[in-house]
């Protein structure tokens, strides 16, 4: 239940509406008044989150958020088509365009696009293989989701990936990985070489609450408090891993304040001002002080995975329920027609549009061609190799071995 | 810092007489051995060997101990002298400081300077960042030397003994090795994993193994075996310079090796193999500490009137099957001579290579001589049983000449 305190807004009537603000003033910071149109980012809104947020061994940040319309109406627009992508790719995997492991990340969209609000593309992100909505706030288009879920060429990593292995290196997207937990220690690494090159960025590793019990995630915890590394472990918690419930396979299933000498945050997750307002606070904190942990309280409305039904560990009425009560892309719609920003015409006619694009671009991906037979054999290696080659003759293939040519070494 | 152009004539003249120094001194640590020893041949029979000369006997020592400078090193021959480790940390140091990005992370390497001390000194001219003192978290800093390489860095992992990497198994195969590939080419892992692995003396079964045959079907990665000085140093410079994840492979027994080196920067190729006795009547392929042993033997060999052609493959992972088709062509039989385990091992897998390509080249079958498929034991006997010894090579050779 977001309670607002208003600062102005208008409806297209051109005419201010002026709310009763409580006594609460406190929480207003920059109000400005201004007889502009919806959607206009000069004025500022102070939304409050949902719940406070929990903290272990930190201050926590304050409740109140400051956003803009139009920043309100970008998170609508984004989850929405991250929603209708995720329900697409549904579709397609029931008939049988997509193979093999399709992880759904519907439910869970405001992780992702609270998460980009809050930093630039020069931080770095690393997720599991719940990875095409992260994937798609990190800039990644349509059709590169929807070709590479169908292994074809136009596929952002030409097919060759597949559902878990989505990245985008220029926009600072590091995947898409498939080993739970193996992608902790890698962010960690991501973390330290941006500490090396003092980039002032910081690297958001996200796991989930079953990764939350591998070795590997303490290890490199520690190491990471170690070193001070600009490092944010984001736990999304949707609290099932895979068919096990969390109470069953941890003893202790506060992620948060697992960290012990780390500090950590727990999230409402669902709600995408209270997740912008914890990274920008996270990435603030681990920019001074290394390492922190943020617990997102999240849900996940499909299976496991396209395989898992997702309704023999939970009840039906669990997963209604979590839809009629925190579903996030209905807060922010809430959000945005209680402050008239937009109105449900509006919100219905760019879901209209959502829903056109994201059919465009199955269409499009449809007719991206299968990968050549020739590129199974490229980007095993790196061409080149590591000292340059000089020979007679280059390297041949022939009935799948290599031949090497007679070659001089010369350093680079 | 002028740059060699390295053909592969000169290298094998550079090699040549390295080996046959420390053959010279190998030889000198022969003292006293009985007659009668028991002999256990690579495929699993015993011979009993009665008095026999030079030949039947166990060479305990078929490396050098300790530096020795008497016989090789004259002020008047161009170059410097020095061991193994230390041509490691040559390489190792002038990469660092060539290039920023290059940084080394393992377990004790920084303050305490390596275990083998390759990493000596290097924490106080680069700092603790650049040398970092890792916790005993294998799995962890391994992954993270990836996460750092998938930007750019070009980290050299070290792991304490090889088999510890067992640990990071998952990341090596997963992470380092398949990256670029399931990226569509996205990202390069220029990360070099180095350490030492291999049967050393009297280490216990989990601190002798021979992790190059796991990682052999790793795709997307390079393999590299170093085996003298000279190699050691270039190898390394060429595999922090590669673009690709490599690993090398290092061996306990020859951090101590002396040879004497070129002053000038060279950098070797890693796909390479190293031509150590030209011949005419057999191949020889081998790597790492066997080379020292399949040298030895070539010494027997040709007082016996048999002329080996001695190939350190150094290039695990792509096979070099050019040079070594070549050999193959020219002598038509073919001895692998190695320290992986019988099964599943380099010698498998190249066995398979040169049946595939080469078979109409052969005179007679490839012969493998592997170690035997037992976790090494501690007793020293034991020990030196599991590994190929000079001898078998020999006996090998002449059944093979026949």
């Amino acid at each position: 239940m977001a309670v607002s305190r208003l600062a102005s807004s208008s409806s297209s009537s051109g005419s201010s509406l002026v709310k009763p603000i409580s006594a609460a003033l406190s929480f207003t910071s920059s109000l400005r008044r201004s007889l502009s149109s919806s959607a206009d980012d000069s004025t500022t809104l102070t939304i409050e989150t949902s719940l406070p947020f929990t903290s272990h061994n930190c201050d926590p940040p304050s409740r109140a958020v400051e956003t803009s319309p139009k920043e309100l109406m970008s998170f609508f627009r984004e989850m929405a088509l991250m929603r209708r992508m995720e329900i697409a790719a549904d579709s397609l995997y029931k008939a049988k365009l997509i193979r093999g492991f399709c992880h759904l990340y519907d439910g869970q969209e405001a992780v992702a696009v609270g998460m980009e609000a809050a930093i630039t593309k020069k931080d770095c992100i690393i997720t599991a293989y719940r990875d095409h909505c992260t994937f798609l706030g990190r800039g990644g288009t349509l059709l590169e989701v929807f070709a590479e879920l169908m292994g074809r060429q136009a596929g952002c990593s030409k097919g060759k990936g597949g559902s878990m292995h989505f990245y985008k290196k220029e926009n600072g997207f590091y995947g898409g990985h498939g080993i739970v937990g193996a992608q902790i220690p890698l962010g960690c690494g991501l973390a330290f070489a941006q500490k090396y090159s003092k980039d002032e960025t910081v690297t958001f590793a996200s796991y989930g609450d079953g990764a939350a019990n591998q070795g590997q995630l303490f290890e490199a915890l520690n190491m990471a408090a170690l070193w001070d590394l600009p490092a944010i472990l984001v736990c999304e918690n949707n609290h099932y891993g895979m068919g096990t419930a969390e109470w069953r396979a941890a003893k202790s299933p506060a992620y948060y304040k697992r960290g012990d000498y780390v500090p950590g945050l727990k999230v409402d997750g669902m709600d995408v001002l209270a997740v912008k307002q914890a990274c920008k606070f996270a990435k603030e904190y681990a920019l001074k002080n290394g390492p922190l942990i943020l617990e997102m309280d999240t849900y996940r409305y499909h299976g496991h995975s396209m395989s898992d039904p997702g309704s023999t560990y939970r009840t039906r009425d669990e997963i209604s329920g979590v839809r009629q009560e925190r579903d996030p892309v209905e807060r922010v719609r809430k959000l945005l027609t209680s402050h008239d920003i937009a109105s449900e015409k509006e919100l219905k006619d760019i879901e209209k549009e959502i829903r056109k694009a994201v059919d465009e671009a199955i269409a499009q991906a449809k007719e991206s061609p299968m990968p050549e037979p020739s590129e199974l054999f490229t980007n095993v290696y790196v061409k080149g190799y590591g000292v340059e080659m000089v020979g007679d003759r280059g390297a041949t293939f022939q009935d799948g071995v290599t031949f090497l040519p007679k070659i001089y070494s010369r350093h680079l | 810092m002028a740059t060699l152009l390295q053909g592969l004539g000169v290298a094998s003249a550079f090699s040549a007489s390295p080996s046959l120094d420390s053959k010279k001194l190998q030889l000198r640590s022969l003292s006293g051995r009985k007659a009668g020893i028991y002999v256990v041949r690579s495929d699993a029979s015993l011979n009993l060997h009665t008095g026999a000369p030079k030949a039947g006997r166990l060479i305990t020592n078929a490396v050098v101990a300790k530096g020795d400078s008497s016989a090789a090193s004259t002020s008047s021959k161009p170059g410097h002298e020095l061991l193994l480790f230390e041509a490691l940390r040559e390489g190792l140091e002038e990469e660092m400081e060539r290039d920023p990005t290059v940084c080394v992370m393992g377990e004790d390497v920084g303050h305490y300077g390596g275990s083998y001390k390759v990493t000596k000194d290097l924490a106080n001219k680069f700092g603790d960042l650049r040398v970092l003192d890792t916790p005993i978290a294998e799995n962890s800093f391994t992954g993270m030397g990836i996460g750092a390489a998938m930007t750019g860095l070009r980290t050299v992992v070290e792991g304490m003994n090889m088999g510890f990497l067992l640990l990071a198994f998952d990341q090596i195969s997963n992470n380092c090795g398949m990256l670029h590939y399931t990226s569509g080419g996205q990202f390069k892992i220029p990360i070099v994993i180095r350490g030492p692995g291999g049967v050393g003396r009297q280490l216990g079964a989990e601190h002798s193994q021979r992790l190059e045959s796991y990682f052999q079907s790793i795709p997307g990665i390079q393999m590299v075996a170093c085996s003298t000085p000279y190699n050691a140093k270039g190898l390394m410079k060429a595999a922090i310079r590669s673009k690709n994840p490599v690993i090398l492979f290092e061996h306990v027994l020859l951090y101590n090796l002396k040879e004497r080196i070129p002053d000038e920067e060279y950098v070797l190729s890693l796909e390479e193999s190293e031509m150590v006795r030209p011949g005419e009547h057999v191949t020889i392929l081998t790597y790492s500490r066997m080379r020292y042993h399949v040298m030895h033997a070539a010494k027997t060999l040709v007082n016996k009137g048999y002329d080996p052609e001695v190939i350190d493959i150094r290039s695990l992972k792509p096979f070099d099957l050019h040079t070594i088709g070549n050999s193959i062509k020219k002598t038509h039989r073919v001895l692998i001579v190695e320290e992986c385990m019988r099964t599943g091992g380099i010698g498998a897998s190249l066995t398979a290579a040169i049946n595939e390509n080469f078979h109409d080249y052969l005179d007679a079958p490839v012969v493998c001589l592997s170690s035997q498929d037992v976790p090494t034991p501690y007793a020293g006997p034991l020990e030196e049983w599991t590994v190929v010894q000079p001898a078998q090579i020999v006996t090998a050779v002449e059944k093979l000449c026949q």
